[in-house]
């Protein structure tokens, strides 16, 4: 994605295409997010349709004090929580303690019972490998909801952790524990499709 | 306040230190403490080594394109919302 500023300029200008370049680069994304919060295929695609008039609307108004990849997640989750509540579905709170690593795997001292098999170098590479993408997105999505859009915005939005707590108004410690579990779940997950070989 | 009650990290600990560890969010005692466990344990630095790749992976995600049809809807929006 070009530079901010540069976008920022195209779109005040009403440049079609920087228009057409930022929904290219952030629909499929911000559709993703919104699924967490609503409940319907539909209701998604509406929140972010509403999302997009709001940039448009709200272009002019963009200070530009956080990044625009921030603001645009920062709308869109305001609209989704605001659509939730119409549509009366609430993000499930945090259930229970889950561990990164299913306990039966430690021996009672806190060893190693059933260590990770190592991962290859030629794992490696496939998972680092653009086919591989779908696999994650998969795995993405059956995290529970909290835990997905901590995810979803740190670890593949790239957003820095202190933009993810504005967005998702979490607190620093909340987000972490929220990451910590998702990114534990995938990596177990991806050790289990691993297995099969 | 130390996560660490007792002298030494054990695995089960480390496990779910992993995300703190790489945020920088760990005292400098529990760090050392942390560092000190994986230069004994293959096992958790093996682990260590698949969050690494995971969170690695996970950013290399390429975002989905849109469909033509997708984003020309939406660019025709576009033009009514500048329009109107």
């Amino acid at each position: 994605m070009a530079d901010d500023a540069e976008v920022l300029a195209r779109l005040r200008a009403g440049d079609q295409e920087a228009f057409a370049e930022l929904v290219d680069r952030y629909h499929a994304p911000m559709l993703r997010l919104a699924g967490g919060f609503v409940p319907t295929r539909a209701v998604a695609e509406e929140v972010v349709q509403d999302t997009w008039l709001g940039v448009v609307r709200g272009i002019e108004r963009f200070e530009g004090r956080s990044s625009l990849k921030t603001w645009l997640f920062r709308i869109l989750v305001n609209r989704a929580r605001t659509v939730a509540v119409r549509e009366r579905r609430t993000t499930p709170l945090e259930q229970g303690d889950d561990p990164a690593v299913p306990a039966e795997r430690f021996g009672p001292d806190g060893t190693w019972a059933t260590p990770p098999a190592p991962w290859a170098d030629s794992v490696d590479q496939r998972l680092l490998d653009n086919e591989t993408a779908q696999l994650i997105r998969a795995c993405i999505d059956r995290l529970p909801d909290p835990q997905r859009q901590v995810v979803l915005l740190r670890d593949v939005e790239g957003l820095p952790a202190a933009d993810v707590c504005a967005v998702l108004g979490v607190s620093d410690g909340n987000q972490r524990v929220l990451l910590h579990r998702g990114r534990s779940r995938i990596r177990r997950m991806l050790e289990d499709e691993m297995g099969k070989g | 306040m130390p996560f660490f009650r007792r002298r030494s990290v054990v695995c089960r600990e480390a496990v779910e230190l992993v995300t703190d560890y790489l945020e920088g969010a760990l005292s400098a005692r529990d760090r050392a403490r942390l560092e000190a466990h994986l230069a004994d344990c293959p096992h958790c630095t093996e682990y260590f080594r698949q969050m690494r790749i995971t969170i690695e992976a996970m950013g290399r995600v390429e975002p989905e394109s849109l469909s033509p049809e997708a984003r020309d809807d939406l660019v025709a929006l576009y033009r009514r919302w500048q329009a109107g």
